[in-house]
């Protein structure tokens, strides 16, 4: 996995991916992913991902929802998103119960996530992945495809959290960071606030996604420009 | 499966117009949301712009302008823009800009035109405040007017006049007197004509005109044996046959010279005069009212009459509004009723008491168009002796009913004709007449009203037709319960509202599906119109010149007469499309009824917008004109 500030030449991973493949479906993805890192921002089309999950950590704990939703730095697309609930393999705990708002009766007459994973991976297909904090939606799928396939998935991502983590470093300036001031939050909802987005009722998978896409359009419309290369925000 | 997305449609469901609509919709409206985010003094919407979408503010706030950059409004959460845009030609009309850094929701336009279909009370919504559409839409009609597309060749009537360089400029003079003309076009007998015919320029070198005999001549003192060639002017501005009129004007406005020579090729074929452009407008419907009163029968009248239907489709391609083709299909109606009254007298002798044949209804309001009843009465002079005159006036009133008839204006199926003894009163009876029905405000008399209260004399003592109006105007203004009653009754016939739903037609057999553009449209706007009119004492006779009066006198609170005002004018010009429609292109009797389907999406949205203004406008009758209340 990728560390923030060095950089993957995604390009060059990518096709060394493809060549260890084995499974088609994930192929295709690494297919449509070669695309040119010095395109435009304005240019591309990309799709926000959003997992809930039963915990934190990717190898005990398991997915419950998958939201995504198309956009661009545009408009965000309704009518094209998507939203499934899936069984996990591990009971849900009270608490992420209440996060969720997703209940028991809900999981349990749920699919596996197999049943999900061409259509999730045909929305992924030829865009750019949007999360807000990358390491659970990129463990947690590796960790999902892994054990239904045999085979993980590995993808280049801009995160809003990372993004915004960037932005709060340069307003913070030279003298902050010497004297290494604590940054302001940078969860999902506090940086909504920072671009006054409104504030969300319900957290489910495709309204975090919705909100993800909404905060990278207003980041883009705050600290960068239309024209700026895509690979600048990728990591 | 349609993903939900449950906050959005929360935020729709607690906004209007969404609030209204059931559950279901709004589901489906948020799953095909767009969402867009704009910082704070960001364009959102740039003037004269494609516009595909109609926004929804989510959170933040927007400052919309006018095209001169005054601010429009200022909207915040729950806000809504673009619906002007959607609903006139897909530009953007007001300019928007974000005040706050801004989320907005864009809902297509294909998915807000199927809503407005589908749910009567969110199409309602964006048509509360469209008066100002329809308005918008009247102007821009009358923008297109005829100069703009008719083209010159159309105004040259008679062959082009030359004389040749040589001539005094005293034949020059007797020759423009001859032949009538303010200009003629100097040739030069020397000048090689040219093998090319598309060069041929006529051997035309130079134009003089009424001006430049006074200028040149008679101020120089000159010899009028003084050759042509002198006083000419040689820089000839020409004008291709196939320019438009606008075009003419523009040049002669440019230039400051009132005669264009129009050429084909290089060959000038006429001259166009400034005061050519001036009678073009009203020419159509002048030449006609000429050759009727050339004809000599009924017969002669008759077969004449059938040119009708082919001045008025051509007034209604030339863009001629409403009021032009109501007065000019009024003045030939008029003029109609004169030649037969002329023709009348020539068989009957001349009126043994004095008399005024009157028009009565959309004649006398000069709002007649092609398909119409013949509506009419006869004043008769004080001294008139029933046993001694009236079989005279029985058979000049038959002669001129029957006439009327044969050229095609129909019988009044209501018997409010002269040729009924009961409609040819003396001045006195007249009045007492009138009297009676505003004292006596019976059903009956109120469907009178209706069309003895536009009256206008025609033929004879025009000036007792004043009289009369005069009486009406100082009588009905004082007389409380007679507008109230006029105005209950401007409210029986009303208009077809619920266009798009449950619209309600017209069941006669003949046209399942259509509405009657008169009897629900025109009609009881103008009804509504005679109340106040008459209410102020106004002597007008035209909705419009009514209308006028109405402003002036400051009745109506602000706007409301000009909504009806816009209101008449595009349910009339649909009307009178209708009809230059059913002439032109199918060759039909012209009728009054529409069938709402052959109507584009933006002129039935304008069409119920009119029928709304009418409603509102009867609603108002009801409060403003109460018999217990009085008025204020």
């Amino acid at each position: 996995m990728a560390k923030r500030g060095a950089k993957l030449d995604w390009p060059t991973r990518y096709q060394q991916l493809l060549a260890q493949s084995k499974q088609p479906l994930i192929q295709a993805f690494y297919e449509s992913a070669l695309c040119d890192l010095n395109m435009p921002i304005s240019d591309v089309p990309f799709v926000a991902l959003d997992f809930e999950t039963t915990g934190l950590n990717y190898q005990s704990d398991d997915i419950v929802s998958v939201g995504l939703i198309p956009f661009n730095t545009k408009r965000i697309f309704c009518k094209d998103s998507q939203h499934w609930i899936v069984q996990p393999r591990r009971k849900l705990a009270e608490e992420s119960i209440v996060i969720h708002g997703i209940t028991h009766s809900e999981v349990s007459d749920a699919p596996d996530f197999s049943t999900i994973m061409e259509p999730l991976l045909a929305a992924l297909k030829g865009k750019i992945i949007v999360v807000h904090f990358a390491p659970i939606e990129r463990h947690f799928l590796y960790q999902a495809l892994q054990a239904r396939l045999g085979e993980g998935l590995e993808f280049a991502v801009i995160d809003t959290l990372d993004l915004e983590t960037r932005a709060l470093r340069a307003k913070q300036g030279l003298l902050g960071r010497l004297f290494n001031s604590k940054l302001d939050s940078v969860r999902l909802a506090d940086s909504r606030i920072r671009y006054s987005l409104p504030a969300y009722q319900n957290h489910n998978a495709l309204n975090d996604a919705t909100a993800t896409a909404e905060l990278l359009q207003a980041q883009i419309a705050y600290h960068y420009r239309q024209d700026t290369p895509l690979s600048e925000l990728l990591i | 499966m349609q993903a939900e997305h449950v906050d959005i449609a929360q935020f729709l469901a607690d906004h209007a117009p969404f609030d209204d609509l059931p559950e279901e919709a709004v589901n489906k409206l948020a799953a095909q949301i767009e969402i867009a985010y704009f910082r704070a003094g960001t364009e959102i919407l740039n003037y004269g712009e494609d516009i595909a979408d109609l926004y929804v503010i989510r959170s933040g706030a927007v400052e919309m302008y006018r095209r001169d950059g005054d601010l429009y409004n200022r909207l915040t959460i729950g806000g809504i823009f673009g619906s002007m845009g959607l609903l006139m030609n897909r530009k953007v009309r007001f300019p928007a800009k974000a005040l706050e850094d801004t989320l907005v929701y864009c809902i297509n336009v294909k998915l807000f035109n199927e809503f407005c279909d589908e749910y009567e009370a969110f199409a309602d919504f964006f048509e509360a405040d469209g008066n100002v559409r329809l308005h918008q839409a009247i102007v821009e009609q009358a923008d297109s007017n005829d100069l703009t597309t008719a083209k010159v060749k159309s105004l040259l009537h008679r062959d082009v006049v030359t004389v040749a360089k040589d001539a005094s400029v005293q034949m020059v003079a007797q020759l423009m007197t001859q032949e009538s003309v303010s200009s003629v076009l100097v040739t030069d007998a020397d000048k090689p004509i040219s093998d090319d015919p598309d060069d041929d320029d006529g051997q035309v070198v130079g134009i003089i005109t009424d001006r430049d005999l006074r200028t040149s001549v008679i101020a120089e003192g000159l010899s009028y044996e003084a050759p042509a060639a002198q006083i000419m002017q040689k820089d000839l501005l020409l004008l291709d046959s196939n320019a438009y009129v606008f075009e003419a004007v523009l040049a002669m406005l440019r230039d400051n010279i009132h005669h264009l020579p129009v050429v084909v090729k290089k060959k000038p074929i006429g001259v166009i005069s400034l005061s050519d452009i001036l009678r073009y407008e009203s020419q159509s419907s002048l030449l006609l009212v000429r050759g009727i009163l050339a004809q000599q029968s009924i017969e002669d009248l008759a077969h004449y009459a059938r040119q009708l239907p082919n001045v008025f489709v051509r007034m209604v391609n030339e863009d001629a509004n409403s009021h032009m083709i109501g007065t000019a299909m009024a003045v030939i109606g008029r003029t109609f009723k004169q030649r037969l009254l002329d023709l009348a007298e020539e068989k009957f002798g001349p009126p043994p008491v004095p008399y005024c044949f009157i028009a009565l209804g959309s004649m006398a309001r000069d709002e007649q168009l092609i398909v119409t009843d013949q509506d009419n009465a006869i004043i008769l002079d004080n001294s008139f002796n029933e046993e001694l005159h009236d079989e005279y006036f029985q058979n000049l009133a038959d002669f001129v009913c029957d006439g009327l008839a044969e050229c095609g204006y129909k019988y009044c199926e209501g018997e409010i004709m002269a040729s009924f003894k009961k409609w040819r009163l003396t001045r006195e009876q007249w009045k007492e007449q009138f009297a009676g029905w505003m004292a006596e405000p019976k059903p009956q008399a109120l469907l009178h009203s209706s069309i003895f209260f536009d009256l206008d004399g025609v033929y004879g003592r025009n000036k007792w037709a004043e009289e009369l109006k005069r009486f009406i105007a100082t009588q009905g203004r004082k007389n409380k319960r007679f507008l109230a009653n006029l105005a209950a009754n401007a409210r029986n016939r009303t208009p077809p509202l619920g266009f798009f739903k449950d619209f309600v037609l017209e069941h006669n057999g003949q046209h399942k599906r259509s509405m009657n553009l008169k009897r629900r449209g025109t009609a009881p706007l103008s009804d509504v119109i005679r109340v106040h009119a008459l209410a102020i004492g106004s002597r007008k006779q035209n909705s419009f010149e009514r209308l006028e009066d109405i402003i002036e006198a400051k009745l109506l609170p602000e706007g409301k007469a000009q909504d009806l005002r816009d209101a008449l004018e595009y349910i009339a010009m649909i009307r009178i499309r209708h009809q230059a429609w059913q002439i032109e292109k199918l060759d039909e009797t012209p009728d009054n009824d529409l069938e709402p389907h052959l109507l584009s999406p933006f002129e039935q949205r304008n069409l119920k917008e009119a029928f709304a203004i009418l409603d509102k406008a009867q609603n108002f009758l009801k409060f403003r004109y109460s018999a217990n209340t009085g008025m204020k």
